[in-house]
């Protein structure tokens, strides 16, 4: 059965029918076109289809579609500025040498959008605790911290600076 | 210069931004789904399978059995075919099987319209086994009378290999000489799967004359090839499309399922089929790591000279062949490659096919295997007599000049040594081992470590290929086409730069493209070994210098001056004489375009068969903090230092060792797919199966020492397997060194150290 679903993506108002039994994730990529969301799982064990709901990160494979409705999503498809520029957050993880295969990359980056929204500094163990949701194969992790924490201490630089 | 520079990854801003398409990402509008349906029972014949519920599905367009596809066996795993028989891969696969050889074997597929109807249909297909006794070890499929998995090997053991080092035998060894000291171990390595993130998706459908297949694999030229002789279908008339890959690890070093997808998408008139593994499947039903047990002795005299080793490994094949004996050929090879016997080294290995997953490669390729065995019994000699186990390895391990006396691969550049020594001073080695002598307590620390030594490539076991084709845009920019493969580990990057370097043209207009197309690919066999660099940049090397000779005799046509004067340097072209800068190529280019004189277009390429082989090497040493009534070890400290020649891009060269490291982690301390007595899986997911996560990985340290390799096209030699080899035995001999408990099986879990400590009287009832 096909319900009407409004929702924001990517700050744009969306009007969409989708399946009631469909997951946020099927969704975002297959009637949106939005493929940076990824499928490692489908179970929320490996954090690839994290989207930003409300500013929250959420495994979309684990979120139906219908309870979207009136909320707002973010991609890494929605992360650049108006001109095409990357954020601080895309630019610290290419020059971290944080991306390897990139199927984990877009949801760990916005793991890392909602830590640093949170506009307060964190450790190193708390990021790695804020982050261990989302299952990495090739980074060992190392860099992708390097790149979270550049990030958390860059924006509290700009809030001071402010 | 572009050699030695940490370029940012030329595909970082794609991946960042989603821009990066995968497989799944390709899927076509109305694209059928397909859905393979996988036996329950380990071992059997499939006696009935009832179709008639499932077909009434709505939805459902077919369903195919094993009698739907051809009697064509085949083989999987990604080696280049050879044209000797003998020297064949092992053809033991069907795409559908009567014969069920493990638990999730693959026995039908359905094609349906969406995932919906397909599932259902899964669900009411109805099949009647005759169920034999599945083996899950090697010993029981090698006990006598058991019945055979593949009528073709009836005693289960699919090859038997060995070698024998120095002038006698093992036991004539211990014989010649008084005072040695002895020990016999058995070391146990568990069942791994590679995990990368991206499934193995494929789709397949038929247009312009060809079957094309979209598929997540490092080996896009051999997929080509085996889905010939799967279907039986003229290999040209086959196209293998390769995206970006979210990770192989060597899993995709296989031909999984883009057979059958090609022949599903046949079986319904062309149409596009995707075909997605989930998780779970791809755990279960695709490929592992094999686990090993390695019966070893060794020898040694009270000064720490090592007399003499013997080693029986024993390979858990599971259902099918796949990578087979090569995988434990290599495993003992360490033995024979990392030490030397004063007197004698045998080496026998067995590879047994069982009821259990199938074993193929996996990043480092049966070393990590065979180094945790020969380097926990390198600890355990050398504590047997008392001595540093660093000093023990400074003594005994391979020495500068070392060549291999079967293979002849030699070390061409060696930094074994240093490499040690390096880490031992990083890791503050002396001091760590003295302050943590003699402790008591429920915690306890300890610091241990492990070398290796890994062959860059394949060469001479394999026939070692690779092409590139080097093509002149109007602007003087470059697109170079290459069959070796960006799987995640950064290839396009470092082959940005030396297609840079060989050229003369700067990175920023070195375009290589990321997608391999077997139609318009020039060939390479791909990504496996840690060959790229070193063998399919050979090729670009070559390319390269073809492409500056064409652009220069261009530019001396144009500028009408001797091409021997003239170099081509930073997009300039420049007189080698002077020094002076004459043209910039983006002109030359134009010019050879449009010339009404004599237009060009200025390409080049060449295939480079390389006959030559070198061995990296390196080490892992840990310091590690051990709560005994817990059985936890948690990692302190670890640093990899490796040997690997010239680094070509030193951030992406740490961040690959990065992932090593973490890889041999999760080795070391918590993963293993378990097999219950039925053979069945028991935790084929991601919450059951423990991958480290952020929060159980320590910061990890890479370290090089940079010595140029001469046989390397830039200086350089393996890196990519590597880093994941010496973790867990380093990590297992720092518990050593913390405990006194030698434990000798993989991964050190909680209950296997509780077990231990309270067996050693650490642990009172």
């Amino acid at each position: 059965m096909l319900k009407i679903l409004h929702m924001t993506v990517n700050g744009k108002a969306e009007e969409l029918a989708v399946d009631v039994r469909e997951c946020l994730a099927d969704t975002l990529r297959e009637r949106l076109g939005l493929t940076s969301v990824k499928k490692g799982c489908e179970v929320g064990e490996c954090g690839a289809c994290t989207v930003l709901i409300d500013g929250k990160a959420v495994n979309s494979c684990c979120y139906l579609s219908v309870w979207a409705e009136g909320h707002s999503v973010l991609t890494v498809e929605g992360l650049k500025g108006p001109n095409g520029e990357l954020s601080p957050i895309q630019t610290a993880f290419i020059e971290e040498a944080a991306v390897q295969c990139g199927f984990c990359t877009p949801g760990i980056i916005l793991t890392a959008v909602e830590i640093v929204g949170q506009n307060r500094p964190y450790t190193r163990e708390e990021l790695r605790k804020l982050i261990s949701g989302h299952l990495c194969r090739c980074t060992g992790y190392e860099n992708i911290l390097n790149a979270v924490e550049r990030c958390v201490a860059e924006n509290l630089a700009r809030q001071n600076a402010d | 210069m572009a050699i030695g520079i940490s370029l940012v990854r030329v595909d970082a801003r794609d991946k960042v931004t989603g821009e990066a398409k995968y497989t799944a990402d390709l899927e076509p509008r109305s694209c059928l789904v397909a859905k393979v349906v996988h036996s329950t029972i380990a071992f059997g014949e499939v006696k009935a399978i009832h179709l008639d519920e499932a077909l009434a599905v709505p939805g459902v367009v077919k369903i195919l059995t094993y009698f739907d596809v051809p009697d064509y066996q085949f083989p999987t795993p990604g080696h280049p075919w050879s044209v000797e028989k003998a020297h064949q891969d092992v053809a033991d696969r069907r795409m559908l099987n009567r014969r069920v050889r493990f638990y999730g074997d693959d026995i039908a597929a359905i094609v349906a319209e969406d995932n919906v109807a397909a599932d259902r249909a899964a669900r009411l297909i109805r099949v009647e086994y005759e169920a034999y006794e599945p083996y899950v070890t090697v010993e029981q499929a090698m006990a006598p009378g058991a019945r055979a998995v593949h009528d073709e090997r009836p005693n289960n053991v699919l090859a038997h290999s060995g070698f024998q080092v120095g002038e006698m035998s093992y036991r004539e060894a211990l014989a010649s000489e008084d005072g040695l000291v002895t020990l016999e171990k058995t070391y146990r390595t568990q069942t791994v799967q590679h995990c990368h993130l991206e499934l193995p998706t494929s789709i397949a459908w038929q247009a312009d004359g060809k079957i094309n297949v979209i598929t997540s694999t490092q080996i896009p030229h051999i997929v080509r090839r085996v889905i010939g002789q799967a279907t039986g279908l003229p290999w040209g008339s086959i196209r293998v499309i390769k995206p970006y890959i979210g990770g192989g690890f060597g899993n995709k070093q296989d031909v999984l399922y883009e057979p059958l997808n090609a022949w599903l998408s046949l079986q319904v008139g062309g149409r596009p089929v995707k075909l997605e593994v989930s998780r779970e499947e791809t755990l279960a039903s695709t490929r592992v790591r094999h686990a090993i047990d390695f019966h070893v002795s060794g020898a040694v005299r009270k000064d720490g000279s090592l007399v003499a080793r013997r080693c029986l490994a024993n390979s858990n094949q599971g259902g099918y062949a796949s990578h087979g004996h090569a995988i434990v050929a290599n495993a003992i090879n360490c033995f024979k490659q990392l030490y030397r016997d004063e007197k004698a080294l045998e080496c026998q290995a067995n590879t047994v096919y069982t009821n259990i997953a199938v074993g193929g490669a996996m990043r480092g390729y049966g070393i990590p295997q065979g180094d945790f065995a020969a380097e926990c019994l390198a600890d355990d000699l050398a504590r047997a007599i008392g001595m540093d186990p660093l000093e023990f390895r400074l003594k005994n391990c391979m020495q500068e000049g070392y060549e291999d006396p079967h293979t002849h691969i030699k070390f061409y550049s060696y930094g074994l040594r240093a490499a040690m020594e390096k880490g031992r001073t990083l890791i503050r080695w002396d001091a760590l081992r003295e302050q943590y002598r003699d402790q008591t307590g429920p915690v306890r620390r300890g610091v241990g470590m492990a070398i290796f030594c890994y062959k860059t490539g394949v060469h001479p076991i394999s026939l070692e290929t690779a092409s590139c084709r080097m093509v002149l845009h109007q602007d003087g920019s470059i697109q170079v086409q290459m069959g070796a493969t960006e799987i995640g580990q950064g290839a396009d990057t470092v082959f940005t730069q030396m297609a840079s370097e060989a050229t003369g043209i700067s990175v920023g207009k070195v375009h290589v493209s990321t997608v391999q197309d077997t139609d318009v690919t020039p060939f390479d066999t791909g990504a496996y070994a840690s060959r790229q660099t070193y063998v399919s940049v050979m090729a670009v090397k070559k390319t390269g210098a073809l492409l500056k000779q064409k652009i220069l005799e261009y530019a001396g046509y144009a500028l009408r001056l001797p091409v021997e004067n003239l170099d081509l340097r930073d997009d300039q072209i420049v007189d080698t004489l002077t020094g002076e800068i004459l043209r910039p190529v983006a002109d030359v280019a134009l010019e050879a375009f449009y010339s009404l004189d004599r237009s060009q277009h200025i390409t080049a390429e060449a295939t480079s068969h390389c006959k030559i082989n070198t061995f990296a090497s390196g080490c892992c040493f840990a310091e590690v903090e051990v709560d005994i009534p817990l059985g936890k070890v948690k990692v302190l400290n670890i640093v990899n230092v490796h040997d690997s020649g010239s680094l070509i891009n030193p951030k992406l060269a740490e961040a690959q060792v990065h992932g090593g490291m973490s890889m041999g982690l999760g080795y070391a301390l918590s993963e293993e797919l378990l097999f219950d007595g039925k053979g069945r899986p028991l935790n084929p997911n991601l919450l059951d199966y423990k991958l480290p996560t952020a929060l159980d990985t320590p910061d990890l340290q890479a370290a090089f020492v940079e010595i140029p390799d001469p046989t390397g096209p830039y200086g350089n030699k393996a890196l990519g397997e590597p880093p994941a080899i010496p973790v867990a035995p380093a990590v297992r001999n720092a518990v050593l060194h913390a405990t006194g408990v030698a434990i000798d099986s993989l991964p050190l879990s909680p209950q296997k150290l509780v077990e231990a400590f309270a067996q050693a009287g650490l642990i009172e009832d």
